[in-house]
């Protein structure tokens, strides 16, 4: 049975934050994920919005961790190389809507949020293509997008970096207090941890069960969502929402922070044991085609190059983030929904603090930096000829719609924290995230895995077991051309 | 920076062609070719039917490629980068492009052929519904897994779409032990050729059924069905009529795209229908230098048409870089009635004759095609059948031409 200080439950956005923060302190620190790969829930297919702050409800945790978290992103994703850029965000209203903006903005007031309410002759300044019904908006300059899978990633590579083990497809299956701490037992092995963090996410209530901490009930969603080829870029500058609603903050038109666009998400209620779920559905595109049409008409549907529909967990109206009364070393985070994204660097301080002075542990001497990687579409001239001469590997583009080549899927799977699947390769470096959605190369990617991974190409996966791309061999008589 | 007359951007069967027909008026040629060797999409095409029209026999897609390969690789006037891939180019003709072993490379081109081939339209681009496992495919994808690679993506299949790399895989995973449950077609027709209907569906007994979509897929790590509708006049699917198929495997083949994804930027006009650029009979298009040959330029049917047409882009890029290219006023060729598209879009007036090369909208059976100039009929023609997947050509004297040309069908 290995023995951890700390040990945190799930690999999103908040567990990844959550890991990173801690990493910094003296400690013996695993988190344990189900999936194959980090960010594989909600952290994997969201918005990608750094929110403002001005929707929360001021006094709420939502508020707190928000505007603390957003003002986190510009100096955070620097040091970790993630893609965000602080576009601005506008929620559009049309003739009456008016009085909805000044509430919202006394609540950006309330919570110190920048905000201003503009005319169309304004929004018109920063969204040309805006539709005809929209009169007014609520701008918010410091409302930004980010890669949402990207900044998961980077935060559990610098958590490992720094001494974290992670462990992947590791469900925990059992949680119970022992004498001095807990013991957790997943499908292939046995923990103990002075201290336990549970950032199951849609798992987190099933997490609490398991030890016999409260299991709130959880409302699940699913949103549909388009993206649109980099080409069309241009349509939008900033996120436009539409005025929020009882079922969310709308469907909205963005840019993405890898220079896509984004349109969606509509909001579907599921039961619990379809939290999970991915399944696109017909009226939710339908819908979102509806929603866009009135914020952004010039938007080409022509464009799309994936539908992809991600899931959301909430728990009541705010975040549930606090420690175990009964449990006084277990930490609870359920319902991180909506803006949790933006939270989650906020969130990620504030637990590991608490670990931290529960277990009073102290800083280490130096926090080892995520070293920069290179990256083909963003490099000089200069920097390229020199990476090439050094390894040929960084010449040898592999995914042509988004330039990537073989030395970054070779560090891809050479991270910290490692990437052994098709979509973990393409998360971290994009390869098939581009307008042939890896028509190309996602058979040289599989070659490249199998090579490196010393695998047969059969077993080279998508995502989790069971996600074999290509599982049987051709008949005998095959020689390798 | 190395300089050669003519750069083809692109080594499959139109990059070969255009570089042997660039060489036969004597220029020096560059090819530059992503992939490691020669041959693009051919190599995978490992089944019969390549070159009958223009070899007069019936090769293998390999089998194409080698003999070209073997004309290009023997003539020391042309110089090949493999793995090289072009980043872009400029209005001076200076192409930019990255090969591990000559890093960022730039060459002064006289002339530049576009050969870039296209891509197969994923399941992204047409909304696939449901859920995102393993086991969904574009055609082409699946063909060289199997064919390059030696590995079969599934075992019980549907396919989506009856253009022709579909049709094929439909016979190569039937022979791989695979059962093809259904090929489903969103179109009242294929856009497949007739041959391929014939010896990869009827002969082995896979049912195709027309005016037939995929309306979502099930499965959470791996495919496990598929749900079928009719769908209207509209293309909307009948959803009180869907059918669910389970199923392991789903391929795409939706439609085949030209990636001129080169192309933004460099004010080469582009016509919408075939998403390749607006040309001349000689290739060229709107920026002077710059020509496009193969389905870099339109989705052909046959190699046999590629190469062809390449040969006329490639010599004609070899005398734009001598300064001996024809140039002057050209007319439109405005397509209509029954004429989906025409290439050339635009010809020059003079000697000779000019192949005019078209795809109908739907099939037709004894129906005429015309074509004008000036108003004045100056040819038709009346082929038994023509079908949307097959392309035409109808030649014309250029010396009739007098005014804009329409192609056009009539009763």
């Amino acid at each position: 049975m290995e023995k951890f200080d700390v040990v945190v439950i799930g690999g999103g956005v908040v567990g990844t934050a959550v890991l990173r923060s801690l990493s910094a302190y003296n400690a013996k620190i695993l988190l344990l994920e189900k999936s194959s790969d980090v960010a594989s829930g909600a952290s994997r297919a969201n918005s990608g919005i750094v929110h403002a702050g001005y929707d929360a409800e001021p006094g709420t945790k939502k508020a707190y961790f928000n505007v603390k978290g957003a003002a986190m992103f510009p100096a955070l994703t620097k040091a970790l190389g993630v893609p965000y850029r602080m576009v601005g965000s506008l929620v559009a209203a049309k003739e009456g809507g008016l009085p909805a903006l000044q509430e919202l903005k006394a609540r950006g007031d309330a919570n110190g949020v920048k905000t201003e309410i503009i005319s169309r002759e304004e929004i018109l300044r920063l969204e040309p293509n805006i539709g005809p019904e929209i009169t007014y908006a609520l701008y918010a300059p410091e409302a930004g997008v980010v890669s949402p899978y990207k900044l998961t990633i980077a935060q559990a590579d610098q958590a490992v970096v720094n001494g974290a083990t992670i462990r992947l497809e590791e469900k925990v299956v059992a949680l119970q207090k022992s004498k001095d701490g807990f013991i957790l037992r997943t499908e292939k092995g046995e923990y103990t941890a002075s201290y336990v963090i549970n950032a199951a996410g849609a798992g987190a209530s099933e997490v609490n069960a398991l030890i016999g901490e409260y299991a709130p009930m959880e409302t699940h969603g699913v949103g549909d969502y388009f993206i649109l080829d980099s080409k069309e870029a241009g349509v939008v500058n900033t996120v436009v929402f539409p005025l929020p609603d009882e079922k969310g903050k709308g469907i909205l038109v963005g840019p993405t922070a890898d220079g896509n666009v984004i349109l969606g998400p509509t909001s579907r209620k599921v039961p619990h044991e379809r939290a999970e779920e991915n399944e696109v559905t017909r009226e939710g595109l339908d819908l979102v085609r509806e929603g866009v049409k009135r914020l952004i008409p010039a938007v080409n549907l022509r464009s799309v190059i994936r539908v992809y529909a991600g899931t959301r967990t909430a728990v009541g109206s705010d975040f549930i983030i606090e420690q175990s009364a009964r449990f006084p070393h277990y930490f609870m985070l359920l319902g991180i929904c909506s803006p949790g994204l933006t939270s989650a660097p906020a969130i990620g301080e504030y637990v590991a603090a608490a670990a931290a002075e529960a277990l009073g542990l102290t800083k280490k001497k130096e926090f080892l930096p995520l070293p920069a990687r290179f990256h083909l579409n963003k490099s000089s001239d200069e920097e390229i000829k020199q990476k090439v001469a050094e390894d040929p590997a960084y010449g040898r583009i592999v995914c042509r719609c988004e330039k990537v080549t073989e030395g970054e899927i070779l560090d891809a799977i050479r991270s910290p924290l490692p990437a052994h699947t098709v979509d973990a390769i393409k998360r971290r470096v994009r390869a098939g995230m581009g307008r042939c959605q890896g028509g190309f190369c996602r058979p040289r990617v599989m070659e490249i895995l199998s090579r490196e991974l010393n695998v047969p190409l059969s077993s080279v996966r998508m995502g989790d077991k069971g996600s074999e791309i290509a599982p049987y061999e051709v008949k005998e008589g095959y020689e390798k051309v | 920076m190395k300089k050669f007359d003519v750069v083809v951007i692109g080594g499959g069967p139109a990059g070969m062609a255009a570089a042997l027909g660039a060489r036969e008026k004597g220029a020096t040629v560059a090819i530059l070719e992503r992939d490691t060797r020669l041959g693009g999409i051919l190599n995978q095409c490992i089944h019969n039917g390549f070159g009958l029209h223009y070899f007069g026999e019936e090769l293998t897609g390999p089998e194409y490629a080698k003999r070209f390969r073997d004309k290009v690789l023997a003539d020391s006037g042309i110089t090949v980068y493999l793995e090289a891939m072009v980043l872009s180019f400029n209005e001076q003709k200076v192409v930019r492009a990255l090969s591990p072993t000559e890093g960022l490379l730039e060459i002064q081109a006289g002339a530049i052929c576009l050969a870039m081939g296209c891509r197969e339209r994923s399941a992204g681009a047409i909304g696939l519904l449901g859920t995102r496992p393993a086991g969904i495919y574009t055609a082409g994808m699946a063909q060289r897994l199997s064919n390059i690679d030696g590995y079969l993506v599934g075992k019980e299949v549907v396919i989506l779409g009856s253009g022709d790399i579909g049709l094929i895989m439909a016979r190569r995973m039937t022979s791989e032990g695979a059962k093809v449950k259904l090929v489903a077609e969103i179109m009242p027709f294929s856009s497949g050729l007739k041959r391929n209907i014939v010896q990869c569906l009827n002969d082995y007994n896979i049912p195709l059924r027309y005016s037939t979509t995929v309306t979502r897929v099930t499965g959470k790590q791996r495919l496990t069905g598929v749900y079928v509708a009719p769908v209207d006049e509209k293309m909307q699917p009948i959803l009180e009529k869907e059918e669910y198929i389970p199923c392991d495997t789903l391929l795409l083949s939706v439609g085949l795209i030209p990636e001129n994804d080169l192309l933004s930027g460099t004010g080469v006009q582009m016509a919408a229908v075939t998403s390749g650029a607006m040309v001349d009979e000689y290739r060229a298009t709107s920026v002077p230098g710059v020509f496009s040959a193969g389905n870099v330029l339109h989705v052909h049917d046959l190699v046999d048409n590629v190469s062809e047409e390449a040969f006329v882009a490639g010599r004609a890029a070899a005398d734009f870089a001598k300064g001996v290219l024809p140039c002057g006023d050209t007319v439109a060729v405005i397509p209509s009635d029954g004429v989906r598209y025409a290439l050339p879009q635009r010809v020059h007036p003079g000697e000779g004759k000019v192949k005019l090369y078209f795809r109908v909208d739907k099939v037709y059976k004894g129906r005429t095609v015309v074509v004008t100039s000036g108003g004045k009929e100056i040819k038709r023609k009346k082929p038994l059948v023509m079908a949307p997947g097959e392309m035409q050509n109808i030649e014309i004297e250029k010396s009739l031409i007098t005014g804009e040309i329409k192609i056009y069908t009539e009763e």
